[in-house]
């Protein structure tokens, strides 16, 4: 077999920090595979703004490594720059210009403009040419800025909160084209959400950060495999125990609930060996987990902070 | 890009079971009702992600699975076919029944109830769905 050698990652971070006076991001190392769909999913103000205007070359990292399509940032921005589609919420268009003007405007810098690609989205889109961006609505505005990236054919896509505010129509819309991007499998999104639910069907892997630092970060059926809720029956005199992986255990008389991460077929049987009855075994959605991670996070760090004093 | 017409997979947010096992079970049900059968081609991994708007991880996760039932063949570089195995769409329901009858039993089980009396239940149970049926039909 020959062996080509192609570069594994679109996006590349390793050990990035950045330091700013009331926020700053610790430690951020993060890989995005080519041909993949990443969800980086965290609250309000947890970082995911900065860490993507990283990625653009807007801002530079003090300390860490940051390479986007195999191209060594902040040196290397204006390269990179040509085969990213980057959205945001601040759109950038221009208010008295029409999407027309617009779509002449991206085809005359970009060699890659795809026009009749273009015309499909203009019509999936539902949306008008000859329209000025200052009579449409937000949903409206999304796609046509969407329209204008995806025409492109970006090698990754950089989506910052994109779907945030719409309405479930517009929403859908988009996630479909999205999805149309993955047919070809050179091509990658990294897409920042606080809506779990957005990022939960579409990513193949999931990303999240709380309070600038990367709190988990594992490809999505992993994640859904090894989070479980369980609930349990305690027979009399029995102690619940705190197996490994246990990430929250409540008691109340003789039932209990138990939030695990490494859950197997092993954990439901020492939970039997031990004279406990297993009622329940419930898989977890994604923002369930997401809330699991970030509290214990902040357990966890609150809990270091109080051993220091 | 032309994808077969009989692929639409509308999984659920709200079904509790992962996605992949959502999807597994349309490929069952595509099966069981004849739609695909023995040698059928199935669509790509990315596709099909494109197709039920699911990950392309959740699409690899879903093929592993139903190659461990037995239930599809992927052969590298060609691609996924459903199982040259003879009834496939029988044994597929064999196997759900299957899964019912142990929760039923489990449940019976949990209340002290015999495999004997299990079995007159369900003879009494069908049964009453007999005459119903009879009752629909004199209507």
């Amino acid at each position: 077999m020959t062996k080509i050698i192609k570069p594994r990652y679109a996006i590349d971070l390793k050990n990035v920090n950045k330091i700013f006076p009331h926020f700053s991001l610790t430690d951020i190392n993060l890989q995005l595979e080519i041909g993949n769909i990443m969800g980086f999913i965290g609250p309000n103000g947890a970082g995911k703004s900065t860490t993507i205007r990283i990625l653009m070359g807007l801002i530079q990292q003090d300390s860490g490594f940051v390479k986007v399509l195999n191209h060594q940032l902040p040196e290397r921005q204006v390269t990179a720059k040509w085969d990213i589609g980057y959205a945001s919420e601040d759109l950038r268009l221009y208010e008295n210009a029409t999407i027309a003007w617009h779509m002449d405007y991206i085809n005359s810098i970009y060699p890659s403009w795809d026009k009749g690609y273009a015309k499909i989205l203009l019509k999936r889109f539902d949306l008008l040419d000859n329209h000025p961006i200052k009579g449409l609505s937000h949903g409206q505005r999304v796609k046509a800025a969407l329209l204008l990236i995806l025409a492109r054919h970006p090698k990754l896509l950089i989506l910052d909160e994109p779907t945030t505010g719409l309405d479930p129509v517009a929403r859908h819309e988009i996630l479909n084209e999205l999805m149309d991007v993955l047919l070809d499998c050179d091509r990658s999104i990294f897409y920042s959400s606080h809506n779990t639910q957005d990022i939960e069907q579409i990513s193949d892997d999931i990303t999240f950060i709380d309070k600038g630092r990367i709190i988990a970060a594992k490809d999505k059926e992993s994640f859904i495999d090894s989070w479980r809720r369980i609930r349990l029956t305690l027979n009399n005199s029995v102690k619940l125990p705190q197996l490994p992986g246990t990430v929250e255990q409540r008691v109340y008389g003789h039932q209990a609930i138990v939030t695990t991460k490494q859950y197997n077929d092993n954990l439901a049987k020492k939970y039997k060996a031990m004279g406990i009855t297993i009622n329940e075994v419930k898989n977890m959605s994604l923002e369930e987990i997401f809330v699991s991670e970030v509290q214990a996070s902040r357990l966890k760090n609150r809990n270091v902070k109080g051993e220091l004093k | 890009m032309p994808l077969d017409p009989t692929i639409e997979f509308i999984l659920s947010q709200t079904d509790g079971r992962p996605m992949y096992q959502q999807l597994m079970e349309h490929v069952k049900t595509k099966v069981t009702i004849g739609d695909w059968s023995q040698g059928y081609r199935l669509p790509s991994i990315r596709e099909m992600a494109v197709a039920a708007k699911v990950s392309v991880i959740t699409v690899k996760r879903t093929y592993q699975e139903l190659e461990l039932e037995g239930i599809i063949i992927t052969q590298h570089g060609k691609g996924s076919f459903i199982s040259e195995v003879d009834n496939l769409s029988i044994k597929l329901k064999m196997t759900e029944m299957d899964t019912h009858l142990v929760k039923a039993t489990d449940i019976g089980k949990s209340i002290g109830m015999s495999m004997t009396k299990l079995q007159k239940r369900l003879i009494e149970l069908q049964n009453k769905e007999n005459s119903h049926d009879k009752e629909r039909n004199n209507d």
